[in-house]
C-alpha cells in the first residue's frame, strides 16, 4: 500500500526535476544564441520575453518569439541576453514569471505579453519596480489613459486603432450598414466600440459571440437576414478561422470586413480560399514597401520558412527599439534610457514611428486585401486608411 | 424574423447535437462500461481532426484523410487504454480524473511537437462544398451531410449494441463485470475495444467538424465539456440518454444565442442587449442541466435505473 501512493509523488518529481533541466538548457542555450559567436560583452541586458507558447494561442507566441529572436540575430549585437518563458496564457502565471524574470533572471527589460488580460495583470506591477516594459502587441485602454507609466512603453498599437482604421473606411467606401460581430470579452467590445467610433453609417445587427466559440452557424443566418451591405468582424485566432470557413460555404456573399488579428499571417495558411477578399486593416503587410521590411521579411522566410504575421513585425521593431536605446544609454540611467526610448531612433518596419505623449506610437494604418500570390494566401496592400494617428485615450495621459 | 430563419437555426441546432452526440456517446460508453472517467476524450477528438488534416494534405482526399483521422484516434485509444488507463480502473474517480488530465497535456504538447503550433488546413471535399436549395433558403450542403453522417452513425451504434453479440457483453459488462468475466469472457480485451471505440467516435467528430472550424491544440476541451454537460443530462452510461441530451443541448444552445438578444432587445439599447443576451446564452444549457439534476438527479435516462 505504501509502495503505491509514494509512486506517483516520485514521478511527480521526475518530472519536476526534468522540466527544471529543460528550462535551465532552453534559457542557456537562448543565451548562446544571443551571445552569437563567442564575443561576450561586459554586461549584456537581460531581457524577460514573456508569451503564449501553448494552447491555442501557440501560433501567435512562436511568431513574437521569432521576430525578436530574428532582430537580435541579425543586428549581431551581444547587448541582450533573451530569456523567454511560456504564460500558457494564464495571467497567474505570467505574474509569477514576471517576478521571477526581475528576480532571479535580474531582467530590467520585459516584453512579449500577447493578451491584454495578462498585461494587465503583468504590466502595472512590474512598472512600479522601475522595471520597462515594452509591449510587443496588447495595448489595453487603460494602460494607454490615466494609467499610463513612464516606464510602459507600447511599439504595436493601441488596442483600438485598427478597428477605428476599419470603421473610417467601411464608411468612406460606401458602406451604409454594417453588422459587426465580435466575441464577449473585453478586447470583443473595445473592438465594437472602436470600430462604430468611426464609422458613419448605420448599424445593420451587432452579436456578442461566445469567446472560443467554434460554430457560428447561428450568427451566419441571422447576417443573411439581416439585409447588411457589410459584415466586420473580430474573431482573433481559432474563432476567425472557424468563422470564415462556414462563412464562404454558407452562400451568404455579403462582404466582410476586419483586422489583421482576424486574417493575419497566422491565420491565412489554415483558412485558405475562404478569406481571400476580406479587407481588413493593419499599420503593417508583408508588401509594406521599405528596405527595412523586405529585409524583415526575406530574413524571416529563409530563418523560418514561413511568411511573418503582423505580430512578428511588432515583436521585430520591440527588439530594435529596445537595441537602439541600449546602443546610447545604459539601462541602469533610467530617466537617460527612458529619453532613448521615447526617441524610437530605429527603423521600423511599418514606415514612419513616433511615439505619442503616452508612449504609443502615433501612426498611419493601412487597409490590406487577402489575396492569392502565387499559390500563398496573404495580405497585399490596398492604401492608407487613416494617417498619423494618435489613439484616444493619449489625451487621458497625464504625462507630457 | 422569418420562418426560414426559425427552420435553418433548427437545422443548425440539430447538426450541432449531432456532433455533440457522437462525442458524448464514447464518453458515456466508457464510463457506463468501465466506470471511468476519461478527461483525455477531448484530445482524441483533436486527434482525430489533426490527422484528418494531415491525411487530406498527403493524399489530397478528405475521405482518405477522414479515415486516417479515425483510425488514429481509435489505435491513439487502444494504447492509451493498454498503457495508462488499465490501471486505473480500481482508482477512485479522483485519481482517474488526475491521470487523464495529464493525459491532456501530454497529448496537446506531443501534438503541438509533430505539428507545430500553427492551426493546419483542413477543407470541405469538393463534392459536398457550396449550398443546396430547401426551398425556404439555402443551406450548406456540408451541414445537412453532417446531420446525415450523425443519423447513420447513431443508427449504427444502436444496432452494433442492440443486435450482436460485442454489444450483447457490452450491454452484460455495464450490468455485472464480475458476472461476465466468470463467464469467460475476455474483460481486459472488451475494455479495450470498448475504449477503442468510443476515440474512434471522438476521433470521427473530431475530423468531421474540423473541416468546419480551425484544427488546433486544445480544440477539443471546448467540445469535452459540453459533452460532459450532454451526458449528465442524459444520464450517465445511457447511449440514448446521450442522443437525447446532444440534440437538447444542441437545439437549446443554438436557439439561446438566436433568441435571447432578440428578446432583450424589444426593452433595451442594442449593443447592451447584445451583449446582456451573450452572456445569458452561453449559461443556458448550464441552467438546463441544473433543472435536469433537481428534477432527475440521475439523468433523463440513468443506465442503472
Amino acid at each position: 500500500m505504501l509502495l503505491v501512493s509514494t509512486q506517483p509523488r516520485q514521478t511527480a518529481d521526475n518530472f519536476r526535476e526534468i522540466g527544471m533541466r529543460l528550462r535551465q538548457t532552453l534559457v542557456a542555450s537562448v543565451a548562446a544564441m544571443t551571445l552569437g559567436a563567442g564575443a561576450v560583452s561586459a554586461d549584456p541586458v537581460t531581457v524577460g520575453l514573456i508569451t503564449t507558447l501553448s494552447g491555442g494561442g501557440a501560433g501567435i507566441g512562436a511568431d513574437i518569439r521569432d521576430g525578436f529572436q530574428l532582430a537580435l540575430t541579425l543586428s549581431g549585437s551581444d547587448a541582450i541576453r533573451l530569456v523567454v518563458e511560456d504564460d500558457g496564457q494564464r495571467p497567474e502565471q505570467a505574474v509569477q514569471i514576471a517576478d521571477r524574470m526581475i528576480q532571479s533572471e535580474r531582467a530590467e527589460i520585459l516584453t512579449g505579453i500577447i493578451f491584454s488580460n495578462l498585461a494587465m495583470a503583468v504590466v502595472p506591477s512590474v512598472v512600479a519596480q522601475d522595471i520597462f516594459y515594452v509591449s510587443a502587441n496588447a495595448g489595453p485602454s487603460a494602460l494607454a489613459g490615466a494609467g499610463c507609466s513612464p516606464f510602459y512603453f507600447n511599439a504595436a498599437w493601441q488596442n483600438d486603432m485598427l478597428h477605428e482604421a476599419s470603421g473610417a473606411y467601411a464608411g468612406a467606401n460606401g458602406m451604409t450598414n454594417t453588422f459587426i460581430l465580435a466575441p464577449n470579452y473585453p478586447a470583443g467590445t473595445d473592438a465594437l466600440t472602436g470600430f462604430k467610433r468611426r464609422y458613419t453609417g448605420t448599424i445593420a445587427g451587432e452579436i456578442y459571440t461566445q469567446l472560443g466559440q467554434t460554430d457560428y452557424a447561428a450568427e451566419i443566418a441571422q447576417i443573411r437576414a439581416s439585409g447588411a451591405d457589410s459584415v466586420f468582424i473580430f474573431l482573433p485566432g481559432g474563432m476567425g478561422i472557424s468563422f470564415m470557413r462556414q462563412y464562404s460555404q454558407s452562400g451568404v456573399d455579403i462582404p466582410v470586413i476586419s483586422t489583421a488579428f482576424t486574417v493575419g499571417q497566422d491565420n491565412l495558411p489554415a483558412m485558405g480560399e475562404a478569406a481571400l477578399g476580406v479587407i481588413n486593416s493593419g499599420q503593417w503587410a508583408p508588401d509594406t514597401d521599405n528596405e527595412a521590411n523586405r529585409t524583415f521579411v526575406a530574413a524571416f522566410r529563409e530563418a523560418f520558412g514561413r511568411t511573418p504575421s503582423i505580430y512578428a513585425s511588432q515583436s521585430y521593431d520591440t527588439a530594435n527599439l529596445i537595441l537602439s536605446a541600449l546602443a546610447v544609454a545604459d539601462v541602469g540611467q533610467r530617466e537617460a534610457f527612458r529619453d532613448a526610448l521615447r526617441a524610437a531612433d530605429f527603423t521600423s518596419v511599418r514606415g514612419d514611428f513616433v511615439f505619442g505623449n503616452n508612449q504609443h506610437p502615433i501612426q498611419d494604418v493601412y487597409m490590406r486585401q487577402v489575396v492569392n500570390v502565387d499559390g500563398e494566401i496573404t495580405n497585399r496592400t490596398l492604401g492608407l486608411a487613416i494617417e498619423d494617428y494618435q489613439d484616444v485615450f493619449a489625451a487621458q495621459c497625464a504625462m507630457e | 424574423m422569418t420562418l426560414a430563419l426559425i427552420v435553418e437555426q433548427m437545422l443548425n441546432g440539430v447538426q450541432f447535437g449531432l456532433m455533440l452526440f457522437l462525442m458524448s456517446a464514447g464518453l458515456t460508453l466508457v464510463f457506463g462500461v468501465m466506470g471511468l472517467i476519461n478527461l483525455a476524450h477531448g484530445s482524441l477528438y483533436m486527434l482525430g481532426a489533426f490527422f484528418c488534416a494531415a491525411g487530406a494534405a498527403w493524399t489530397g482526399n478528405f475521405w482518405l484523410g477522414l479515415v486516417a483521422g479515425t483510425a488514429a484516434a481509435a489505435a491513439a485509444g487502444a494504447l492509451i487504454e493498454v498503457s495508462v488507463i488499465r490501471r486505473l480502473y480500481t482508482r477512485d474517480h479522483l485519481d482517474q480524473v488526475l491521470a487523464t488530465f495529464a493525459l491532456i497535456l501530454i497529448l496537446s504538447e506531443g501534438t503541438k511537437m509533430v505539428f507545430g503550433p500553427f492551426p493546419l488546413y483542413l477543407n470541405i471535399p469538393a463534392g459536398l462544398s457550396g449550398t443546396v436549395n430547401l426551398g425556404l433558403m439555402p443551406y450548406s450542403l456540408y451541414r445537412l451531410a453532417l446531420i446525415g453522417f450523425g443519423l447513420a452513425v447513431a443508427i449504427g451504434l444502436w444496432l452494433l449494441i442492440a443486435r450482436t453479440r460485442l454489444g450483447i457483453r457490452i450491454r452484460a459488462g455495464e450490468n455485472d463485470r464480475e458476472m461476465i468475466g466468470a463467464l469467460g469472457v475476455n474483460i481486459r480485451a472488451l475494455y479495450t475495444l470498448v475504449f477503442a471505440l468510443g476515440a474512434a467516435l471522438a476521433g470521427l467528430a473530431g475530423a468531421l467538424v474540423g473541416a468546419l472550424q480551425s484544427v488546433q491544440v486544445g480544440m477539443g476541451e471546448p467540445v469535452l465539456i459540453l459533452a460532459f454537460v450532454v451526458i449528465v443530462i442524459g444520464g450517465i452510461g445511457s447511449i440514448k440518454g446521450a442522443m437525447v441530451g446532444a440534440l437538447i443541448v444542441g437545439i437549446i444552445d443554438t436557439m439561446g444565442r438566436f433568441l435571447l438578444p432578440r428578446i432583450f432587445a424589444t426593452f433595451l439599447e442594442a449593443s447592451q442587449a447584445s451583449g446582456l443576451g451573450a452572456a445569458l446564452a452561453s449559461m443556458l444549457i448550464y441552467v438546463v442541466m441544473a433543472l435536469v439534476l433537481i428534477l432527475r438527479p440521475k439523468g433523463l435516462f440513468p443506465a442503472h435505473a
